[in-house]
């Protein structure tokens, strides 16, 4: 058995964070050294020798004009590419040597994505898209939608859950979206541009909804170009270029000095 | 591919691969169709159309061939006529049956019954109930006609009668001046019963009615005849010239066509080529002929409308796939594997696929009922047509979904979130 997984037994016996992941103190991203370059012609490179982490319960936001890598460094960071350099841990886990069978099954289980076309299914309620979550997690319909139903309370739509979302606005829909990557209850969500489709005062209600989540222990990373949403993490990292900066560094530069490298203390 | 040295990581880290049970596949499917029905109902309609052809071509040809069946039933099964074309010498008189030909086709195994049996119209015979040239009677052409006819004729006929009997072998042999009246002749002639002991008279001469006949099951166009035994009428009216004599034969089941082969013999081994002999259609060789006519040309028909079908339900799930690629982004981050998103879009179109087999079986099941009935018909759905015809649909909708599927398990997570 390996150290990981008995750690997070203990952990869970211990007692889990009040979202009912396991609190252990590995960070929930490692980049080290984490790098993509498109095989050309001509080579094209997204990400360049990226080094952070994200510990467990922070609030991140990825800033940076189009074009600079961001949507890179969400693939990345969300298992939807691999880095052509460096070592990327989730969770503690080494994702460099896992097959795409397991990539998957960790993406679906411990990741949750808020994006900003929401990806809610038309036909489908709202129920029914938040259930849609653990669909390939052979859980029963029964506790699929009891599961959708309790996170949909969660997000504060108890009272819409079977709106198709034609029929929601935009901040509601967003909120079926928050739910349905709640329901795995992911070590990690993964948000881009979750206000992009908002107006501000939406907006405002979203990013409050994120907060709470946060505090409440959630490990969230926003991918954004909004200056006002990134205002809401505890920490901005910008993106330029390819290359990864801390515009708050935090001093503990302790593997490579010279890099521009972020990292929670 | 996953090196043993993966699989054991894997265990150790406890990543079970993500998977989706058959019921929710199916759901998902069911949802898929439904969610746009008024697509779905014109993407199946080619499946509809080739299933319900399919059915309808095959169901109808059952049921027409059960018609001819019926037509060949067991009565013209088991009946055979001999014809006697003579020597092919105009107006020679001689008849080419030897006088007894009863007892000779009689004793060939598999007859029941059979006989001679020749219309006397050149006679002009005139019917009367009394011996008065001028009483008031029925001639010629009033529909009564005088047939000679053997005792094995009237036997192979299989009269039902309503008073008296048929004559015998031995009024045939004396020659007895006796009549057998059918009910049309009876009716014309006013006689209805026998206890007087009645007589017709034929051109003025008697003939003792000794049964009159209800119905027979063969030949119930001799309804309104009289007849009289063979050997009776060539002493009274000669041999048969203008229409010659004929001969039908009673036989049993499934022994009429080697009859037809044996009787030319068994009646004149010396010349069998006297006889022309008129053995039941084959049954089976009828139906096949009309069967394949149909079948070929309608299946035809059936096959580029499931063709049709299945180019109809591989475009329009082609089209589904690119307009739900971000779905398939959305069910890659859920945790769904490439073969979980082309396994539904398989099950999306095997689904329309059953669907249009399911209605296209109904519409070909209701086409064959309402030809049947409308025709008073027995509808005739054979279960090897009805069973499978709806999987026939499913299998179109699986291999016009193949290709689809496996583009959107090619679809990159990263790419289709994109849009």
């Amino acid at each position: 058995m390996s150290l990981l997984r008995r750690r997070n037994r203990q952990a869970r016996s211990a007692g889990d964070d009040a979202l009912g992941r396991p609190m252990t103190d590995t960070p929930v991203i490692r980049f080290d050294g984490v790098g993509l370059t498109y095989p050309g012609p001509p080579p094209v490179t997204a990400l360049r020798d990226c080094r952070m982490t994200v510990e467990r319960g922070e609030f991140v936001a990825v800033v940076g004009p189009s074009g600079s890598g961001k949507s890179t460094f969400l693939n990345l960071a969300g298992l939807l590419d691999r880095p052509t350099t460096g070592t990327y841990e989730l969770d503690g886990i080494d994702v460099r040597s896992l097959s795409e069978t397991e990539r998957t099954a960790l993406r679906g289980r411990r990741l949750g994505f808020v994006f900003q076309a929401f990806h809610l299914l038309p036909y489908r309620t709202a129920l029914e898209n938040v259930a849609l979550a653990q669909l390939y997690s052979r859980v029963s319909a029964a506790d699929r939608r009891k599961a959708a139903a309790e996170a949909l309370r969660r997000v504060g739509l108890g009272h819409r859950m079977h709106a198709l979302p034609t029929t929601l606005s935009g901040g509601e829909r967003q909120r079926v979206a928050i739910a349905r990557a709640l329901v795995n209850r992911p070590s990690l969500l993964l948000c881009d541009e979750p206000t992009g489709s908002l107006d501000t005062s939406t907006a405002g209600t979203v990013m409050d909804l994120l907060a709470e989540l946060n505090s409440a222990g959630l490990t969230i990373v926003v991918i954004t170009h909004d200056l006002h949403v990134a205002g809401r993490a505890d920490r901005i990292l910008a993106i330029r270029d390819g290359r990864l900066s801390a515009d708050r560094p935090s001093g503990q530069a302790a593997s490579a000095p010279q890099e521009p490298h972020a990292h929670a203390g | 591919m996953p090196t043993p040295d993966s699989r054991r990581g894997r265990r150790a880290r406890g990543i079970e691969p993500s998977g989706i049970r058959r019921r929710d596949l199916a759901a998902e499917a069911l949802a898929g169709v439904l969610q746009r029905p008024a697509r779905s109902v014109l993407t199946m309609l080619g499946t509809v159309l080739g299933i319900g052809a399919f059915v309808a071509v095959l169901g109808l040809t059952a049921t027409a061939g059960g018609q001819i069946d019926k037509r060949f039933d067991e009565l013209s099964a088991t009946q055979v006529t001999v014809a006697d074309v003579g020597t092919g010498v105009p107006d020679d008189p001689t008849l080419s049956f030897p006088a007894d030909a009863d007892q000779r086709i009689g004793a060939l195994n598999g007859v029941v019954a059979g006989g001679v049996f020749w219309p006397i119209d050149q006679a002009r015979p005139r019917f009367a109930a009394t011996p008065d040239a001028d009483a008031p009677g029925a001639g010629y052409g009033d529909g009564i006609r005088l047939y000679a006819a053997s005792p094995g004729a009237l036997a192979a006929m299989e009269p039902t009668l309503r008073t008296g009997r048929t004559y015998d072998r031995f009024a045939e042999s004396r020659r007895e001046r006796v009549a057998v009246l059918g009910p049309g002749a009876a009716r014309k002639l006013g006689i209805t019963r026998l206890d007087g002991n009645p007589a017709v008279f034929v051109n003025g001469s008697p003939y003792t009615v000794v049964g009159i006949i209800a119905d027979t099951r063969r030949m119930p166009e001799l309804l309104s005849s009289v007849f009289i035994p063979a050997a009776t009428a060539v002493q009274g009216f000669g041999e048969p010239v203008g229409p010659r004599a004929s001969m039908i034969v009673h036989t049993r089941i499934g022994a009429a066509r080697l009859i037809a082969r044996q009787a030319p013999v068994a009646l004149r081994p010396d010349g069998p080529q006297l006889f022309s002999v008129t053995p039941p259609p084959d049954p089976r060789d009828l139906r096949e002929d009309v069967g394949r006519a149909l079948d070929s040309l309608f299946l035809l028909l059936a096959s580029v409308s499931l063709v049709i079908g299945a180019v109809g339900i591989a475009n329009t799930t082609l089209v589904a796939v690119l307009e739900r690629t971000p779905e398939i982004g959305l069910r890659r981050t859920l945790g769904a594997r490439p073969r979980h998103i082309a396994l539904q879009f398989l099950a999306e179109s095997t689904a329309l696929g059953t669907l249009g087999g399911l209605i296209g079986t109904s519409c070909g099941v209701a086409v064959v009922l309402a030809t049947a009935v409308g025709n008073d018909w027995t509808a005739i759905l054979e279960p090897w047509v009805v069973v499978p015809a709806p999987l026939i649909g499913s299998a179109v909708g699986l291999v016009a979904g193949l290709y689809p599927a496996l583009r959107a398990a090619r679809i990159e997570p990263a790419d289709a979130l994109r849009r």
